[in-house]
């Protein structure tokens, strides 16, 4: 992917400074790296991303074990973040609940490409009445914001994983069929896509073989800004008890938990909701940070 | 300039025809049946069924549908299930409170929003820019939920200063105001930072510095005005977040609106008040959109549509 594209953009460079150049030349990984927020976006993403792989068998405790002798309790060395009003362990639960959180969000980004892309796809290349069906379609899903959109979808179709992943999902629909749509509007213009209408290639070939890998550099940063917009609504919907449910100790259910107790433990809402803040800022810090390195010349 | 804004309101009729046709979708979607939900697992098959004729679930959809319509062009929304009262006027009753809360957010994130565009803009590639452009990012990263509690614990509960929920005092509305406010802070001054560099960039502004303007003057009559455009758009764009946001802090702060009548009518399976509120959300985001841009006329005669 990273080929395809620096030969994209060093083709249109051609009457940029030449640091640009020079910039451009680099791979994009290089380019990321020297990205100092994304930087600090991908080196949390990856302790989260870590945590939430290994955290569970490094500590094979039961995050659901009740101690009722110990509950409320502030923290201390034995329990590092305190314990919730079953006893049951803070940072245990944290860890164990970083794979739903960021699960959540990376199955409802999943969702949200799987049918924005193809619509926005179809909707830039085709032109026409389609183009003006599909646009009529983002419009009216973008009129309504976008928690409120999940709320809705939620409350017709109950709590639980699968229902929060399909509410979030279609939320952020709208924004992929945005991005998809505007770059294959740019690409059906171009030579090689002619090139290729003009030897006969099939239709859906070109837009599966051509505009799609083309459109990736636009697509993985907006994925990674709509990671965080998910995980913000999915953890929002189990705060408020319609998402994932306890005891499964996803960090916006806990929060959701917390929140009754926070007369007298504030500090049990304190982690989870700095662990939600923490994701979903290094999703934005990385996705400005890719927006930078995949096209150096928007600077 | 009328032709421009009747334009506009035709134009925004088919997206209104359309959103409420999706919620429509949406409601008949739903796994189940609405009328045994509405009346309760305790009701009989016979009530169920009264209930069914009632609401006109019996009818075929098309009926429903225009029966819906109908009702929509009327401004009649159904009647709530759990109130038994019209569901428009419950939320005619909550409106004040919700409007209340968004004018007292909008005003805090505009004044710190532009003020601190403002300052950015003047010092730029200093700390105070950077502070900006970090209090930006992290708006838009923040748990909406989690930043009210964090300010219930620190001002309600440590300090005791304000009330931590409810709308009974005067300051009651404080706290929901500053939690919804702060998360547009950074977007409205990371834009009014931008249009105000390009503006200051410009040639007139130049001309106005070098025949002796006071540099206040420059800035804020010469400048500030033809950066208003820009700044306006990002307010409105803000005032969608806001209606998400409005969703949230009500219910985490107990204020009074329709944003905790959405989520209390969810809990207590009010289909027709989730409805009418879904359908309220979409058709205030799109007419606050319209007026935003009939706005850009009014602001920037530049701007000429008709």
């Amino acid at each position: 992917m990273s080929a395809t594209h620096s030969g994209v953009g060093r083709a249109r460079a051609s009457g940029v400074t030449r640091s640009t150049e020079r910039a451009l030349a680099d791979p994009v990984w290089r380019r990321l790296l020297r990205h100092r927020s994304a930087l600090m976006g991908l080196t949390v993403l990856g302790v989260f991303a870590l945590v939430a792989i290994l955290g569970p068998l490094l500590v094979p405790f039961d995050p659901g074990q009740q101690d009722l002798d110990h509950i409320l309790q502030p923290p201390s060395p034995a329990h590092l973040l305190g314990t919730d009003n079953f006893g049951r362990d803070e940072l245990l639960a944290l860890v164990h609940g970083a794979r739903f959180t960021l699960g959540l969000g990376v199955m409802a980004v999943m969702v949200g490409l799987g049918v924005g892309g193809p619509l926005g796809a179809v909707s830039g290349y085709f032109g026409g009445w389609v183009d003006m069906l599909v646009q009529r379609l983002a419009e009216i899903l973008l009129a309504f914001p976008t928690i409120v959109l999940a709320l809705a979808l939620v409350a017709g179709l109950g709590p639980g994983l699968r229902n929060v992943v399909i509410a979030v999902g279609v939320s952020s629909v709208p924004g992929f069929i945005r991005v998809v749509r505007a770059s294959a509007l740019q690409q059906r213009a171009l030579t090689f896509v002619e090139a290729a209408r003009a030897l006969g290639v099939p239709s859906w070939r070109i837009l599966v073989r051509h505009v799609l890998p083309n459109a990736a550099a636009p697509i993985i940063v907006q994925a990674s800004i709509q990671m965080g917009v998910a995980i913000l609504v999915s953890a929002g919907l189990g705060f408020f008890g319609l998402g994932v449910q306890p005891p499964t100790p996803e960090w916006g259910a806990l929060l959701g938990e917390a929140h009754n107790y926070i007369f007298s433990d504030a500090n049990l809402a304190t982690f989870p909701g700095l662990c939600i803040l923490l994701t979903v800022l290094a999703f934005n810090l990385t996705g400005d940070g890719l927006r930078d390195a995949l096209d150096p010349r928007l600077r | 300039m009328l032709t421009y804004v009747g334009r506009r309101l035709l134009a925004a009729i088919p997206t209104l025809w359309g959103v409420a046709t999706a919620v429509f979708i949406m409601a008949r979607l739903l796994p189940g049946d609405p009328a045994r939900v509405i009346a309760g697992v305790l009701a009989t098959q016979d009530q169920v069924d009264r209930l069914r004729q009632q609401l006109g679930l019996d009818q075929p959809l098309p009926v429903q549908y225009l029966d819906y319509m109908s009702g929509l062009a009327h401004l009649d929304l159904g009647t709530s299930a759990h109130f038994g009262s019209p569901v428009a006027g419950e939320i005619g009753s909550r409106l004040p409170y919700t409007a209340e809360l968004a004018l007292a957010a909008m005003a805090i994130a505009v004044v710190l929003g532009v003020l601190g565009g403002v300052v950015a803009a003047l010092r730029r590639n200093t700390v105070i820019d950077l502070a900006i452009s970090a209090v930006s990012v992290l708006g838009i990263s923040m748990p909406t939920y989690w930043l009210g509690l964090m300010l219930i614990v620190l001002f309600a509960i440590q300090f005791r200063l304000l009330p931590a929920a409810g709308a009974d005092s005067p300051t009651s509305v404080i706290l929901p105001a500053t939690t919804l406010g702060l998360l547009s802070v950074g977007l409205i001054a990371r834009m009014t930072r931008s249009a105000l560099l390009e503006v200051l960039a410009q040639d007139y502004v130049r001309t106005a510095r070098a025949k002796g303007v006071p540099p206040p003057r420059v800035v804020f009559v010469h400048a500030f005005r033809n950066a208003l455009v820009p700044i306006l758009t990002a307010v409105g764009l803000q005032l969608g977040a806001l209606m998400g946001g409005a969703v949230i802090t009500e219910s985490v702060f107990g204020w009074p609106g329709v944003g905790r009548l959405l989520l209390d009518s969810i809990f207590s399976r009010d289909y027709p008040m989730v409805q009418g509120l879904v359908l309220l959300f979409a058709v205030t985001y799109i007419l606050v959109n319209l007026l935003v841009d009939l706005l850009y006329v009014v602001v920037d005669p530049r701007v000429r549509y008709a």
